[in-house]
């Protein structure tokens, strides 16, 4: 593939949300799309997700997450949609410039008519919570554990506690025990479960996984690897009750405690972000305060179903797509008119042919050097001579005034730019 | 007594922590074999490791101690190290805030002590000028002194750095390597035991930092010098969500120069430290107690601090000694100890260098070679000495020019590793293969500062541990977080019947 200096959408990120708005941008019209995507693969996260659950809402099916990318992967391919893949956005312009770089290509600079960010969330961290303890080995969010075991295809650990009851929690208690290791209790800080009801039966319940509601880990012991939590049960105000303190043995600690929208690129793109959702303040075609630059999925806010985040993405390019058409119109319809043999400025500067087929357009200029003898004031598209006035004299200091009239619209329908001369007659 | 000592050095020095690193560097210059060895995976493990990495100007310690000479002497040959070794250092200036009318006079003692220790460049701030320089302090600030030889570095690339241009000159040095006994001869140090052999050697430095005291009793010096941990626990910010630029100090009290606001070279606002005494060397945990004092004492200077933007949080030890203060005059017993011991021959002992052991380490290695040079050690300039030590490329802080050239000279400068620190396998390949090899997933995080973002590495880490895998040519099981017992997986999936 060679790679295009201007495409009509670029899509970051190529999860369920960027796949959905590169198919919808195609499907409204857009001709060139471009997706970028970090990883080596297409899907985002989805590509870990091998548990089924996906697409009930959209298909109608229950599917495994990489089945459910596929579907878009195909549609994908079939619109002949470009795609960078192992390549990551460094920066992204109020002006649409994009900044990507890649082992391939190196560093890359792509202007874009519309832009669709779909970067998805990151997991919140261990500090991020504050867990006090050691800093060893085998503390990891759940979805770093599970693109080690479902991508990667390595245990992290034999012995695990889970704190958080959100959905990729409670999917990975039932995956590392499918792989044999023991899954010693899932911790809860709240008094209810975080995550889908159908997962705590699914993955807790039939596997016989123990569930502590209002229960945190205190603190993390062991200096290299993880040897213990240390858990406690909190009362309303989320104070540890002093007496609970349990010591739970185990080489793993798991993080399921929320996700959080990843807007690194929106901030250097100057777009307004939401401090409650972490993500850009949207409109209703998902355009964010920077025109041109749309967001869809969970980087505009955590969403509970893969589904809705392709409605997003589907929304986003579509509006996108219709964005950077009517940029497309712009440029085929706009002339810039081009101050040449002794014309210093024309206002407009620009105009849209369109206009001249319903009304006439006046121009008006004025001249570098003064001419004390009559002259012509011509207008060229290229070597075309499309309209010409007689002056009996030009002078800076008196403005010179042309109309361009509705006939000549037929004669610069084509033209890609017309020059304004003032010469002698 | 007969010794089978394989290999025979000049100086080994026992301890890679930016003294010890600081040292080897300075030996480096001249001739003669130089071990130093360190019994952590990596260099820069100990107290150099967790500390609020300030370039301290001297005003703190007390006013005819050797401390207060080696801040001082220290402080002013930053410039010029930073130069040489190619590290990033700003010397921005610090401040010593008072809160409320009653802490204004601490800052006329400070600056008493500042004047008498011979720093320049200080000056008592008004509320007003304070306010004026940064907008997030507490608004009840009474006045600040200002140093403006104050200043923020990286710890661990000051310490890398220095151990790199010493292995370029000439030195070895030995990680994974502890030291357990010394070899005598009669009164005379002619050799060292360590888990990985004997080493035999003329002369042996001291810088084992928070062992420093065990060391020294090995070889039957100051029996009655003990090291206690000092804890100290620091949180960091998000960078961009706190913009505190400055140093900011409280003014100090009986456990030290208090839980200050500062920022690091990357940008993140850090706090703390608190200041804890206890017993357990090894124990770098964090508490609940601790952080919650952290977090009371930095919202004292600035009350703005939000919890929903910590991003990081870690704990220190650093060696607090009991070493008596050499000048008869002063009572201070908390002083550092740079001695050439006369009851054993081949000593060079230090001891009690906890802060501003890092600001002074460029001091104490001279003082070190003045010390040698005084007790009759020959000293010869090394021919072809190089004193530059090469800086690798940084992605993250070149011009988009810059990186497209960087990506054309070796493509793996384009693959972004760390999407929130934006680091690079090539720079993470070229850590790995650098004079002091970053074998381990902290190693590479310390010199390249991946995985320090917002996501901790979540999104990083199996794709650093697999780089550093191939690079080896190593099972990604054998990859370690910091060197033994720290791997990151423990077997393959589908080893079980289900």
């Amino acid at each position: 593939m060679i790679l295009k200096n201007l495409y009509d959408v670029v899509v970051i990120g190529s999860g369920p949300g960027g796949l959905a708005a590169a198919v919808a941008a195609k499907k409204e019209g857009a001709q060139d799309v471009l997706v970028i995507e970090r990883d080596m693969e297409l899907g985002g996260i989805l590509v870990q997700c091998i548990h089924n659950g996906f697409g009930v809402e959209i298909f109608k099916e229950d599917l495994p997450g990489p089945s459910y990318a596929q579907r878009f992967i195909d549609e994908v391919s079939s619109l002949d949609v470009e795609i960078l893949l192992d390549t990551m956005v460094l920066d992204i312009t109020p002006q649409r410039k994009i900044y990507a770089s890649n082992k391939r290509l190196g560093l890359v600079e792509i202007e874009a008519r519309s832009i669709v960010l779909a970067m998805g969330c990151r997991e919140r961290s261990r500090p991020q919570i504050r867990i006090p303890g050691t800093r060893p080995v085998g503390v990891y969010t759940a979805g770093t554990a599970q693109r080690w075991v479902n991508v990667e295809g390595y245990m992290p650990g034999n012995r695990v506690v889970i704190l958080g009851s959100g959905d990729i929690g409670m999917i990975m208690a039932r995956r590392l025990t499918f792989e044999g290791a023991k899954v010693e209790r899932v911790l809860e800080v709240m008094p209810y479960l975080t995550g889908l009801t159908r997962n705590y039966v699914q993955c807790l319940l039939d596997f016989d996984i123990p569930l502590q509601l209002r229960h945190t880990v205190k603190r993390v012991l062991g200096n290299n690897c993880v040897e213990a939590v240390e858990a406690v049960q909190v009362d309303e105000k989320w104070n540890p009750v002093p007496g609970s303190g349990e010591i739970i043995p185990c080489d793993t600690l798991l993080l399921s405690v929320g996700l959080i929208p990843e807007n690194e690129l929106s901030r250097k793109a100057g777009i307004k972000l939401d401090p409650i959702t972490n993500g850009p303040f949207v409109d209703d075609s998902f355009q964010t305060n920077v025109p041109g630059i749309f967001a869809a999925g969970n980087v505009v806010h955590v969403y509970d179903l893969v589904d809705w985040v392709t409605e997003a993405g589907f929304q986003a390019g579509k509006w996108a797509a219709k964005f950077a058409m009517e940029i497309r119109r712009k440029e085929t319809y706009y002339v810039p008119l081009i101050a040449g043999d002794n014309v210093r400025y024309i206002v407009p500067q620009m105009l849209d042919k369109r206009n001249l087929e319903k009304q006439d357009i006046r121009l008006q200029m004025r001249v570098t050097q003064p001419i004390e003898q009559p002259v012509w004031v011509e207008v060229h598209d290229k070597e075309n001579l499309i309209a010409r006035k007689a002056e009996r004299y030009v002078r800076p200091g008196e403005m010179v005034t042309l109309v361009l009239k509705q006939k000549h619209y037929t004669d610069i329908e084509k033209a890609v730019s017309l020059t304004i001369d003032v010469a002698p007659r | 007594m007969k010794v089978n000592m394989s290999e025979k050095y000049d100086l080994i020095v026992i301890g890679g922590g930016v003294v010890g690193c600081m040292i080897a560097r300075w030996l480096s210059r001249y001739e003669g074999r130089v071990l130093l060895i360190e019994k952590e995976a990596d260099l820069c493990m100990g107290a150099s490791a967790a500390n609020t990495a300030i370039v301290h100007a001297g005003y703190d310690p007390r006013p005819g101690s050797l401390k207060a000479r080696m801040n001082v002497d220290g402080n002013q040959m930053w410039d010029q190290l930073s130069g040489e070794l190619n590290f990033p250092f700003e010397r921005r200036g610090d401040y010593v805030v008072a809160i409320g009318e009653k802490e204004l006079p601490a800052l006329n003692t400070l600056m008493e002590y500042g004047r008498k220790n011979g720093v320049p460049g200080m000056k008592l701030l008004s509320r007003a000028e304070v306010i004026a320089r940064e907008k997030n302090i507490n608004p009840e600030v009474s006045g600040a002194l200002w140093a403006t030889t104050g200043g923020i570095c990286d710890p661990f690339g000051v310490t890398i750095a220095a151990a790199e241009n010493a292995v370029t000159n000439g030195v070895k040095v030995l990680l994974n390597t502890k030291f357990e006994d010394f070899i005598m001869e009669e009164n005379r140090i002619i050799g060292i035991k360590t888990n990985r052999g004997d080493f035999g050697c003329r002369w042996v430095i001291n810088s084992a930092g928070m062992y420093s005291d065990e060391v020294m009793h090995k070889a039957g010096i100051r029996p009655e010098f003990v090291i206690k941990p000092r804890k100290g626990e620091y949180f960091v910010f998000d960078r961009a969500d706190i913009t505190v630029d400055n140093v900011l100090f409280p003014v100090p009290s009986e456990k030290g120069k208090g839980i200050l606001v500062t920022t690091t070279l990357h940008g993140n606002t850090i706090i703390g430290p608190n200041s804890v005494i206890f017993e357990d060397k090894e124990d770098r945990s964090t508490t609940h107690e601790g952080l919650e004092e952290i977090w009371q004492g930095a919202r004292k200077l600035v009350p703005s601090l939000s919890q929903k933007h910590i991003i990081g949080m870690f704990a220190g030890l650093r060696p607090y000694g009991n070493g008596p203060c050499k000048s008869p005059s002063i009572d201070y017993q908390h002083d550092f100890i740079i001695e050439i011991p006369t009851e054993v021959q081949g000593f060079v002992n230090l001891g009690g260098i906890e802060s501003p052991g890092a600001t002074s380490a460029p001091a104490i290695a001279q003082e070190v070679v003045d010390l040698l040079k005084d007790a009759g050690e020959k000293f010869k300039e090394k021919k072809g000495w190089d004193p530059i030590r090469r800086a690798r490329p940084r992605f993250r802080d070149m011009s988009h020019e810059e990186q497209k050239l960087l990506i054309d000279m070796d493509p793996r400068y384009g693959r972004v590793i760390c999407r929130c620190e934006n680091v690079t396998e090539g720079e993470i390949v070229a850590e790995i293969h650098a004079p002091i090899p970053a074998i381990t997933y902290d190693a590479i995080k310390r010199r390249t500062w991946l995985g320090t973002g917002r996501c901790q590495g979540g999104f990083d880490m199996p794709r650093v541990v697999k780089i550093i895998a191939d690079e080896l040519g190593v099972s990604p099981l054998e990859v370690t977080k910091k060197g033994q017992e720290s791997n990151f997986l423990a077997r393959p999936t589908k080893q079980v019947e289900i």
